[in-house]
């Protein structure tokens, strides 16, 4: 494969990325250091992988509400099983993998069989995950983890900065996808699905499969988000994944991905949630409150909603 | 134009309820012909096209194909079968290029293992054929990678158009393909399904527009309450005449024996 410029769709974020790198490196000379970056990757994970789930699902021009609460309840049948009923480990990862991944299959089945928009679907078990996850732990954290559970929070030397294993998950986990969607015919008939279903129906798609497929695809990653999260915070949370749910379509939405579907590429949502985590660990290194770093959000999700509008407006020949 | 019979049905019945769409009509479509289908709303022309697209299922009646009895669960299966349709909505997919719509559903993966294992595209033979498909039909269009929705409505048709030529083996059906267009994009479509006639594909053409149908058309099947009124020839009967058998205010056998195709 040559190597090609970033195409102009993951050229505007890439270009807000470095701004606002380049915009704190001045502000603080901590920012640009091998430990803050790789600080920076970590923060950012757990929120990626869960964003690929969800660019798969925006792609279909849909929405999934339901991930962060999903990957919360993943995190809670791992450490349960390892911790309290002494359940070997990988078999335990298992398990929340597959509590995480039936969520997928149980938002997919009512999506395409029981025909219900996604927004409703979603955020039915956005609150069915979180009821089950609060239940199941009695609200209580659970703690002294054994130490292969928290094996991907470990590091690894680079020079002298210490990366964790979990990013680099992440980052083949992106690889993996955007070879899957930009390569291979699953991977493009996402693509058509999310443009125009009724063509790709009558192209002989088999679009109810496809959406099936991306809604389970995406409950596996959070499955695997969950294991990250773990790992990132050494202990099984029932409270895990709030801020990560809307955290994941902002990343995917400043990444060029567009909530009508059809446009946008994984990369671009690892760049936004690249944007979001600098963002944050920015504004936190020159010690502005973490209210204005909501705020931020919130104006970088707007302005992006508006470009991808206006851009399609301008882009579109009558 | 008395080539083989390509694709025929006989007595074809299909009804929703209380209202009969289709009540026992036939249909022959013969090699080498551009066979138009016209009639008025409610007189089972686009009924009629849906069962042989395979998008409706009729109640009773048999279709044949090159001589076969086939029957059509779904469009799918009429494609299967060498039958493409080009929709009057124009079915494409606007955000993906050329090559990638002309290929939908049936991309071409790489040769060895990367095809095999990895299952990757063969974007580059999609290319080449999708310029070949379009060079053959005389769509002057330069890349193939670009997007659909950067091209005009008769350009979009035109791949819509090169698609289906692409890959039918017995019949190209066009629902209206000129409905969405002006004047010059409308002439360039025509053109367009002559070419694919010349290519050997017969095609059924369903329009409203009867200029159209009488520039392009060998025969004009003519629908009316659900059965098939007459077949007729256009060099041989006027615009109004067949008007005024497609609305009923003339019957078939008041118009002069060789006006019938």
């Amino acid at each position: 494969m040559k190597l090609r410029l970033p195409s102009p769709a993951t050229l505007g974020p890439l270009l807000a990325l470095l701004l606002a790198c380049a915009f704190f490196a001045i502000r603080s000379d901590r920012f640009l250091t091998g430990d803050n970056l790789s600080l920076v990757l970590q923060q950012v994970m757990v929120v990626g992988v869960i964003a690929i789930g969800q660019t798969l699902v925006i792609l279909t021009a849909g929405v999934d509400l339901s991930c962060g609460m999903v990957m919360a309840l993943g995190g809670m049948v791992m450490t349960k099983l390892a911790v309290e009923h002494q359940v070997p480990v990988p078999l335990a990862i298992a398990c929340g993998l597959a509590v995480t991944t039936l969520f997928g299959l149980l938002n997919g089945f009512l999506v395409t069989r029981v025909k219900l928009p996604p927004f409703i679907v979603t955020l039915g078990t956005l609150n069915i995950a979180f009821a089950i996850t609060q239940l199941y732990s009695g609200a209580q954290t659970v703690t002294e983890l054994p130490e292969s559970m928290t094996a991907l929070g470990g590091t690894f030397q680079v020079g002298s900065t210490a990366v964790v294993f979990g990013a680099v998950l992440m980052l083949v986990l992106y690889g993996v996808a955007t070879f899957a969607l930009s390569q291979t015919a699953p991977g493009r008939h996402v693509y058509a699905v999310g443009n125009n279903p009724e063509a790709a129906r009558l192209a002989g798609i088999a679009t109810q499969r496809v959406l099936l497929g991306v809604y389970v695809l995406a409950g596996a990653c959070y499955g695997i988000a969950a294991l990250l999260s773990v790992a990132r915070t050494g202990v099984g949370d029932p409270n895990a994944g709030q801020t990560e749910n809307l955290d994941t379509i902002t990343a995917v939405v400043l990444g060029g991905t567009s909530l009508f579907g059809g446009r946008g590429t994984v990369l671009g949502s690892l760049l936004g949630a690249l944007i979001v985590g600098v963002f944050r660990n920015g504004l936190t290194l020159i010690g502005v409150s973490s209210v204005y770093q909501v705020l931020v959000t919130g104006i970088l999700v707007i302005l992006a909603v508006a470009t991808d509008q206006f851009s399609r407006r301008g882009g579109r020949v009558a | 134009m008395s080539g083989a019979i390509v694709m025929q049905a006989i007595g074809l019945v299909k009804r929703y309820g209380h209202v009969t769409a289709l009540d026992g009509t036939d249909f022959e479509l013969r090699a080498g012909e551009i066979l138009a289908v016209i009639g008025d709303n409610g007189a089972g022309k686009s009924s009629l096209i849906k069962a042989l697209s395979g998008a409706l299922v009729p109640d009773e009646g048999e279709i044949f194909l090159d001589g076969n009895v086939v029957r059509f669960r779904s469009p799918i299966d009429a494609r299967r079968a060498g039958i493409e349709t080009v929709y009057q909505d124009l079915a494409v997919a606007p955000a993906m290029t050329i090559a990638e719509n002309l290929f939908l559903g049936r991309e071409l993966r790489k040769p060895g293992i990367p095809g095999r294992l990895f299952r990757m595209l063969d974007k580059r033979r999609m290319l080449a054929e999708s310029m070949a498909h379009m060079q053959d039909l005389q769509i002057g269009i330069r890349s193939m990678k670009q997007a659909v929705e950067t091209l005009s409505g008769g350009q979009r048709q035109g791949v819509a158009v090169a698609r289906s030529a692409a890959f039918a083996r017995h019949v190209v059906i066009m629902d209206e393909p000129t409905a969405a267009l002006g004047v010059k994009e409308g002439n360039m479509v025509l053109e367009l399904i002559r070419r694919v006639r010349e290519r050997g594909l017969p095609v059924v053409l369903i329009s409203h527009n009867m200029p159209h149908v009488f520039e392009v058309a060998d025969r004009i099947h003519v629908a009316r309450l659900g059965r098939r009124a007459a077949v007729l020839n256009p060099k041989r009967v006027s615009m109004s005449d067949t008007v005024a058998v497609m609305t009923g205010a003339m019957r078939p056998d008041e118009l002069p024996a060789d006006a019938l195709a």
